[in-house]
């Protein structure tokens, strides 16, 4: 039994037109099943597909790049409200984009079930009997052998079995196909894409994905208001959050001084941290390409950089801030940028704006730089801003940026009076009288990904199904084999020998010689090629 | 260590200086097929005959073509140690940045040519291939040299040495597939046309056996594909905590993907086979071309490792 096919299969019989005076509505319906499940229509899906995800290389988008679409609106915005009604910043969740890809699983399902259930048939079916007139096929051989036609027969049967065909006995000889595999590793392929997509579609509701800054000393516990940022699956339940906590020890960097170029190249980044689970704690390191799977969530770390500690001290001496600032590196030396606010406990609420270098040299303009990412010659600079720093409004506000518009600044700039300057453990007054900073001492800190994916398991397991589908499919050959005996008059007997495959078998001529040498060997032979 | 970066490069410029002797040697081949087509071509009698191209090996090799081999030989292995000399100097495998990238992707293509030589005799070829990788070899050492620098974090993993790997290796089968796409292209339309002034492409194997030997090459790019798109998930999800994020280089491995997907479907398809699939199987090697190049340097992504 032939693999079934759409009907414009290349190698299937052209279909006769009928001409059909009208189509019901299950005619038509049929029509355009017909149309989707052909193969003209799932190529050109395929290479719609390929075409439609282009535009999601071209233009950045939310999923992977969010700050590139806000920037593309923020150069222009004429031109982003228009790619944004195409959906052209979310491609690969755009309609244009789903309609393509739900159309061709339309179409493959739609081929791949009656496939499914023909291939089923057919492994329960045994082979094709021998056609008639067996010389008419391409590939035969014919040669007259002597013994007798039973013992022949018999070594017909024999021969097609140990070449693996699937073979019928027959009066006449024996018949045999063989490679059903190859329509099975067809069907498994197509099967473990659907698995693919079905993963994918169930399972990112149940996802979740936080992130969060650690300082060196300080624990995290996975709870959701511990994420600094968190983006949750349509099914989260805060309940699926593992209870444990993770405490970041140590950051270690190591990092090699390019003498020629004078650029530091990192070679490790390490993050010692200690566990706390309900069983007790371990301690564990997780470093890039080296996640840490904890409570059913694996942790990645993502980047790292300087929390200089800042104390600030009011006039009369109370200490009003004291922890450590997370300073985000703005180039690969961590001159760093952060932002300190004090909403009570001074005369006036501040706001600072500080650049960290780890390794700070004056350039002769008088700006600092920093020429090494370790701290080498640690210097922590402050430009101080007061008035109204708008955390009482009860609007959330970016930790990490603050907005000068309303506040006074009070040195930097065009104020003429110096900014803070402050080498580790030194402090600074605070202009007008308004307190002293002093940075205190000077811890790292890591950022973490934390993830939960339940679809990477079933994703998996379809990624290496279709791998071993797609090898065997394409390498197995559908082949069928006839071997038939026809008894002479003596003792001889003429043996016909026949292969035959469809699509693309090179080694059919290959696989026919084998036959008859296999059925030759140790039987006297007399070679007649036909 | 040093040291042998500059072998490297040597190795390099040695490599590129006997491939132009190659080429020179495979046009002349060339054009003189195109003086005198031999006798033996009318095997098949224009019949579609997968195997009519069994019939040319050896007998059709010109001296010129000899010549053009066994330089390509040598410069293959000029191309292999400077390669190797990388490796040495850079203490790990030479496929990390564009610069390697493209000088192990440049042998692998020399290799597996070499490798189908011994198959079946695909000099009609050489030309295209030793034209291809000179070409290839100087853009990379002109625009895409860097220094041996230390593998940055990211880069440090096993994945690194299959991933990249596969990935060479996978654009040297579709390279080749390419190539035997664009004569076949060249060959069918002189084949409906009467082929009566094309001296050289009667030397060749017609369409239909072209076809055939370029789709065994390009199924063979597209398994070693798939294996990469696969391995470089896996990867991406131990060092970005996904597997699967549509950066801008996934966004290219996939249309590869679907592009030679939609040519193994093409020359299944009534109507498609031949000249159409044939076009896809280029456009597809040109999606491969476009994002080692265009991809890597002017798209922002997270497989900026280009060191330019």
């Amino acid at each position: 039994m032939e693999p079934l096919r759409p009907s414009d299969f290349h190698d299937s019989e052209p279909e006769r037109q009928i001409e059909q005076p009208r189509l019901g509505l299950s005619g038509w319906g049929r029509f355009f099943w017909r149309q989707l499940t052909s193969m003209r229509t799932a190529l050109v899906l395929l290479l719609l597909l390929a075409l439609a995800a282009i535009p999601g290389s071209l233009v950045p988008q939310r999923s992977s790049n969010p700050n590139g679409v806000i920037q593309f609106k923020r150069e222009d915005p004429d031109l982003f409200a228009v790619l944004d009604s195409l959906q052209l910043f979310d491609t690969f969740s755009s309609v244009w984009f789903s309609s393509i890809y739900l159309l061709l699983f339309i179409s493959l399902i739609g081929c791949i079930l009656p496939r499914t259930n023909h291939h089923l048939k057919a492994l329960r079916q045994p082979p094709p009997a021998t056609p008639r007139n067996l010389q008419r096929l391409e590939h035969f051989h014919s040669e007259t052998l002597s013994g007798d036609p039973a013992v022949l027969r018999a070594r017909a049967a024999q021969v097609l079995k140990s070449s693996g065909y699937r073979t019928l006995e027959q009066s006449d000889g024996a018949a045999g196909e063989r490679g059903y595999l190859r329509e099975t590793a067809n069907l498994v392929f197509h099967f473990a894409l659907v698995g693919i997509l079905v993963a994918v579609g169930l399972g990112t509701g149940f996802k979740y994905q936080g992130q969060r800054v650690i300082v060196e000393g300080q624990s995290f516990t996975n709870q959701l208001t511990s994420y600094d940022s968190f983006n949750p699956g349509r099914f989260f339940s805060e309940t699926a959050l593992a209870p444990y906590s993770l405490t970041l020890n140590r950051f270690t960097p190591t990092y090699q001084f390019d003498l020629t170029s004078g650029r530091a190249n990192p070679l490790d980044f390490a993050a010692d941290v200690t566990i706390t689970e309900a069983e007790g704690s371990v301690t564990e390191s997780i470093r890039v390409n080296s996640p840490l799977s904890v409570g059913g969530t694996s942790v990645y770390l993502l980047g790292n950089g300087f929390a200089p500690w800042v104390t600030v001290t009011s006039p009369s001496g109370d200490v009003v801030f004291s922890q450590p600032v997370a300073f985000l590196p703005q180039d690969s030396n961590l001159t760093s940028l952060g932002i300190v606010k004090i909403p009570d406990g001074l005369p006036q609420q501040i706001g600072l704006v500080g650049f960290f270098y780890p390794s700070a040299v004056v350039l002769e303009s008088g700006a600092f730089t920093s020429v090494y990412p370790e701290p080498e010659q640690p210097l922590l600079t402050f430009n101080v801003f007061s008035g109204d720093l708008g955390l009482d409004e009860g609007v959330p506000r970016n930790a990490y940026s603050l907005d000068t518009e309303g506040l006074t600044q009070q040195t930097g700039g065009e104020t003429g009076v110096e900014s803070l300057v402050m080498n580790l453990g030194e402090s600074a007054e605070l202009p007008s009288g308004l307190g002293s900073v002093e940075f205190t001492a000077l811890p790292r800190f890591v950022s973490v990904d934390i993830h939960r994916d339940p679809t990477q398991l079933p994703v998996g397991i379809s990624s290496v199904l279709i791998m071993a589908g797609l090898v065997v499919s394409l390498f197995v050959t559908r082949r069928r084999a006839w071997i038939r005996i026809v008894p002479g008059k003596t003792n001889e007997s003429a043996v016909e020998f026949a292969v035959l495959s469809r699509g693309d078998d090179p080694g059919l001529e290959q696989a026919l010689k084998q036959l008859v040498a296999d059925f030759s060997q140790d039987a006297e032979s007399t070679l007649k090629p036909s | 260590m040093t040291d042998f970066a500059a072998l490297s490069l040597l190795g390099v410029y040695s490599a590129m200086l006997v491939y132009t002797g190659s080429f020179l040697f495979f046009t002349f081949d060339l054009a003189k097929r195109s003086a005198s087509a031999p006798a033996l071509v009318s095997v098949g009698g224009g019949m579609i005959e997968p195997e009519s191209d069994r019939a040319l090996p050896r007998a059709g090799r010109t001296g010129y073509q000899r010549i053009a081999v066994t330089l390509l030989v040598l410069g293959f292995v000029f191309h292999l140690l400077a390669t190797l000399g990388r490796g040495i100097a850079a203490g790990r495998v030479p496929w990390a940045n564009m610069f390697e990238f493209g000088l192990t992707a440049s042998a692998l293509i020399v290799a597996v040519f070499l490798g189908s030589l011994l198959w079946r005799d695909l000099g009609y070829l050489g030309a295209f291939v030793s034209g291809f990788v000179l070409l290839a070899l100087g853009i990379v050492t002109v625009n895409f040299y860097v220094d041996v620098v230390p593998l940055p974090p990211a880069l440090q993993s096993g994945w690194l040495v299959i991933h990249v790997f596969v990935a060479s290796l996978a654009t040297a089968f579709f390279a080749l597939g390419a190539g035997l796409s664009i004569f076949q292209l060249i060959r069918a339309r002189f084949e409906a046309r009467g082929m009566a002034k094309a001296k050289l492409l009667k030397t060749l194997p017609d369409s239909g056996a072209l076809e055939s030997l370029a789709y065994r090459l390009n199924v063979i790019g597209f398994v070693l594909w798939s294996f990469t798109l696969i391995a470089g998930a896996i990867w991406a999800e131990r060092a970005w905590g996904r597997y699967w994020g549509w950066d801008t280089k996934e966004v290219w491995t996939f249309i590869i993907w679907v592009l030679f997907a939609g040519y193994i479907h093409a020359r299944a398809t009534r109507g498609w086979r031949g000249s159409r699939s044939a076009i896809l199987a280029i456009v597809g090697f040109g999606a491969v071309l476009f994002n080692y190049t265009v991809v890597n340097i002017a798209f922002t992504g997270l497989h900026s490792y280009s060191g330019l």
